[in-house]
């Protein structure tokens, strides 16, 4: 019998929960939304999933069985890397762009700095990253409409009817930040006195455009809108964030100022008619906020462990978020607001270190 | 009412199997054929044995005497001879000089032993030294010198008593049947102790899943005219631990690195009322306590009144024997107690519960990376950072570890409890505590 006794440091008794089991679940979490990106674009939304999970999972065991390191694609967190890398990227990318995303992520992002718990960066939005920059025609073009939508979630008998058919090819942020631009273009012609007929009709349309949009909050929040993969439909979103906040995998400190950052800048800077004159549930429901500020913002590996790091964390992806939509060459900052926080992380880790229970302040 | 929530920072709710044992009454064990008595049962310097192989001793005669003040003496707890004095295995590690002591049967006491009806009107230091004369360390498992905390210096004068009935260790039930049994002599302690200090503030503190304690501590109170309240508490794990105790009921916070007493608060735990109520009352030395064996390796979970000294296996025994699938026995609670390696090793005077633990209960795996979930340092009651000290431990970085603040870890076990990377943060912060106080020393 004695020789049988384990002998190990107090506590003898754990939590259930393991590194796998939590994984596992943001897989859960993801797949309404993985459904609606299948059933809103099409077969190939399902194999780009299907194509950058298996890259991922075959990257890492490849690596780790060259270096002759045990093979941990049974943690679940290749898998999160693929579905978040395809949710990034749009519906109709060639079969190879979510195979080299999801290897990139795997092979420069997370191995490298020794795997699963020591990468800086979330591996998917470094793989995002890397795609975008090498072909950004593929990464940036929008073709496919949802079903039973329309690509800028502008309703149908209103790009009829407005004559806006010319301006809604492109996703909802794209549509706000041409329009915007041609906006403002028009006011800076207008304080000077020219007239100029073409701009003035241009501008009509783009007020109207703009106004649409801020009509289209159904279509936002259901996914009938064009997009990356995974990030349109909010309520299938929300779904899964609701799960990952119930089983206590994700807090609320991070998606929330990183949510509440965004709406209130866009509602003081983004409006077309001055400060305050911005549309802050538009810009909450577009793009990718959602998935990032609930399944990448979050991610642990990336993000402060410390209560007020987290809300710092937010914070700065809001504020970078903002910058980029309005001012920077994308329509959208989710992806590299995200990214670049990353790197704050041990910075903010360091300067919002709890007070120790009973610590008096010292100077 | 308190309008405040009576709780802390932090903590985690770990499965608590208390049903194993809380409707078991206390059953008294027979004495055993041995007991194993260390001289080192408590904080402190170890007690110096003042009998010799071959001696005849009675129940409650000193074997080994206090070596200075913070140190306790030790008694015999079976009257017999005594047959050898070495290094025994010790359940907190090691081996430690003990006196064994062969039983003759005859279960004689001391006849110094004996209630003495006025006890009441003594004065405090009569009473204090009857307390060291007990032998008495905390028997919630700190084992600290009670005599040493009913002395606080001069100027630190104590308004404020809590007694201990948290029991927030799952699985333990030992002080819970206490309260329900002794409920009496656990509050003639009390007022004994609230004596002593001089103090106004008296707190009974029960953690809410023992209701029953709850009412019998409240009608004995009113009975007994005691002017001190019985707080129920929110259920929740380390609420017994000291300083969360004392934040619970009072919202003082003791300085980081200090003791209750800086805040004018002392703790004592319920079995230790009761032992002082029979130190002051009868003179009676801490010859027994009340011991949870329990566990889904136990056969009958069971609270025991076992003598101090009585080893692990005679204990087990008395409760059915082990399971088949048993690989882990604990002395003391789940959280904070100590795996042992052979069950030769005996009940001291912090030995509150005996557990054999399986392997659903253990759910033993290696560890993983650590995935930066945050759940440590969210639970951790003590606000500090587990997963960056950890961190900084194995890479034996122990001044980092320092500067976050490792020494102000109460070792709880709420970290590593929820890491689902099972990181084995106690493991590291003892050692890195060792480490650490041995260069201080060096430097000193
Ligand atoms: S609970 Fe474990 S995995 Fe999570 S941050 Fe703490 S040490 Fe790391
Ligand atoms: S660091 Fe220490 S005090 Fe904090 S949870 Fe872990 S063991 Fe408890």
């Amino acid at each position: 019998m004695e020789n049988r006794l384990l002998v190990s440091a107090s506590p003898h008794i754990a939590h259930k929960d393991s590194v796998q089991k939590i994984m596992f679940g943001v897989v859960i979490a993801l797949l309404p939304a993985a459904i609606g990106g299948v059933y809103f674009f099409g077969a190939q939304a399902a194999w780009t999933i299907v194509l950058a999970i298996l890259s991922a999972m075959i990257t890492e065991a490849l690596i780790e069985k060259l270096t002759k390191k045990p093979i941990t694609i049974a943690d679940g967190s290749a898998i999160v890397t693929g579905i978040l890398l395809a949710f990034n990227v749009p519906p109709e990318v060639p079969w190879w762009i979510p195979v080299i995303g999801s290897a990139f992520a795997i092979a420069i992002g997370k191995i490298p700095f020794g795997g699963l718990g020591y990468n800086p960066m979330n591996p998917a939005l470094l793989g995002r990253a890397f795609l975008l920059a090498s072909w950004p025609s593929h990464m940036t073009i929008f073709k496919v409409a949802p079903r039973g939508g329309s690509l800028s979630g502008i309703n149908p008998h209103a790009i009829v009817n407005y004559g806006l058919d010319a301006i809604t090819s492109a996703t909802p942020l794209n549509v706000f930040k041409t329009q915007r631009g041609i906006l403002s273009e028009w006011r800076d012609v207008l304080k000077s006195g020219i007239e100029n007929p073409v701009l003035q009709a241009k501008a009509n349309l783009a007020n109207n455009a703009i106004s649409q949009l801020s009509d289209s909050y159904a279509n936002l929040f259901w996914g009938k809108v064009g997009g990356c993969i995974g990030e349109t439909s909010v309520f299938l979103l929300l779904i899964g964030a609701l799960y990952l906040i119930y089983k206590r995998y994700i807090g609320l400190r991070i998606p929330l100022t990183y949510i509440g950052t965004v709406a209130l800048l866009t509602w003081i800077f983004a409006g077309t008619e001055g400060f305050f004159s911005g549309d802050p549930l538009f810009q909450v429901l577009s793009g990718g906020l959602i998935l990032g500020a609930f399944f990448m913002a979050t991610d642990m590996v990336t993000s402060p462990v410390t209560p007020k790091g987290r809300v710092w964390f937010g914070f700065g992806c809001g504020v970078i978020t903002v910058i980029i939509r309005l001012v920077g060459g994308y329509p959208e900052g989710v992806s590299y607001s995200i990214l670049l926080m990353n790197l704050t992380v041990p910075l903010l880790d360091r300067y919002t270190k709890p007070k120790t229970f009973g610590k008096v302040e010292q100077k | 009412m308190r309008l405040k929530k009576l709780t802390f920072k932090g903590g985690v709710h770990p499965h608590e199997y208390k049903e194993l044992a809380e409707d078991k009454a206390i059953e008294v064990m027979p004495a055993p054929e041995l007991v194993i008595i260390p001289v080192q049962q408590h904080i402190g310097a170890p007690a110096e044995p003042v009998v010799a192989v071959g001696d005849e001793v009675k129940i409650g005669d000193v074997v080994c005497q206090a070596k200075g003040f913070v140190s306790v003496p030790s008694h015999a707890t079976v009257s017999g001879t005594v047959k050898a004095i070495d290094p025994r295995p010790h359940p907190v590690g090691g081996k430690v000089l003990s006196i064994i002591i062969e039983n003759d049967g005859k279960d004689e006491w001391s006849p110094d032993i004996a209630f003495d009806e006025n006890y009441a009107e003594l004065d405090a230091d009569e009473m204090k030294k009857r307390i060291l004369n007990a032998g008495l360390a905390g028997m919630g498992g700190a084992t600290f010198p009670s005599h040493v905390k009913l002395s606080p210096p001069a100027d630190k004068p104590i308004d404020t008593f809590i007694l201990n009935g948290a029991e927030c260790e799952p699985y333990l039930t030992a002080d819970h049947r206490l309260m329900l049994e002794k409920t009496r002599d656990i509050l003639e302690g009390v007022k004994i102790i609230m004596k002593i200090l001089g103090c106004k503030n008296g707190y009974i503190a029960i953690e809410n899943n023992k209701p029953d304690a709850v009412r019998a501590m409240r009608q004995a109170v009113k009975e007994m005219k005691m002017d001190a309240e019985v707080v129920s508490l929110p259920v929740k794990y380390p609420q017994g631990a000291e300083k969360q105790l004392i934040k619970a009921i009072t919202n003082r916070k003791v300085p980081a690195g200090g003791l209750p007493m800086d805040v004018g608060c002392l703790v004592h735990n319920v079995g230790t009322a009761k032992a002082i109520f029979d130190a002051v009352s009868s003179k009676k030395p801490l010859i027994e306590r009340v011991v949870t064996v329990t566990g889904l390796g136990i056969n009958e979970p069971k609270n025991v009144l076992a003598r101090i000294g009585t080893p692990f296996q005679n204990l087990i025994d008395f409760c059915g024997g082990l399971k088949e699938n048993t690989i882990k026995i604990v002395n003391g609670g789940p959280m904070m107690g100590i795996a042992q390696y052979t069950l030769e090793v005996p009940v001291i005077k912090g030995t509150s519960g005996i557990l054999a633990l399986t392997e659903k209960e253990t759910a033993l795996r290696d560890p993983d990376p650590c995935i930066r979930c945050a759940r440590c340092v969210d639970v951790c009651p003590m606000n500090l950072l587990p997963n960056e000290m950890a961190r900084q431990i194995e890479y034996d970085n122990f001044e980092e570890a320092h500067k976050l603040g490792v020494l102000d870890c109460i070792e709880c076990g709420s970290c590593s409890f929820v890491c689902p990377s099972r990181i084995r943060h106690v493991h590291l912060f003892k050692y890195a505590k060792l480490e650490i106080t041995k260069s201080l020393k060096a430097r000193a």
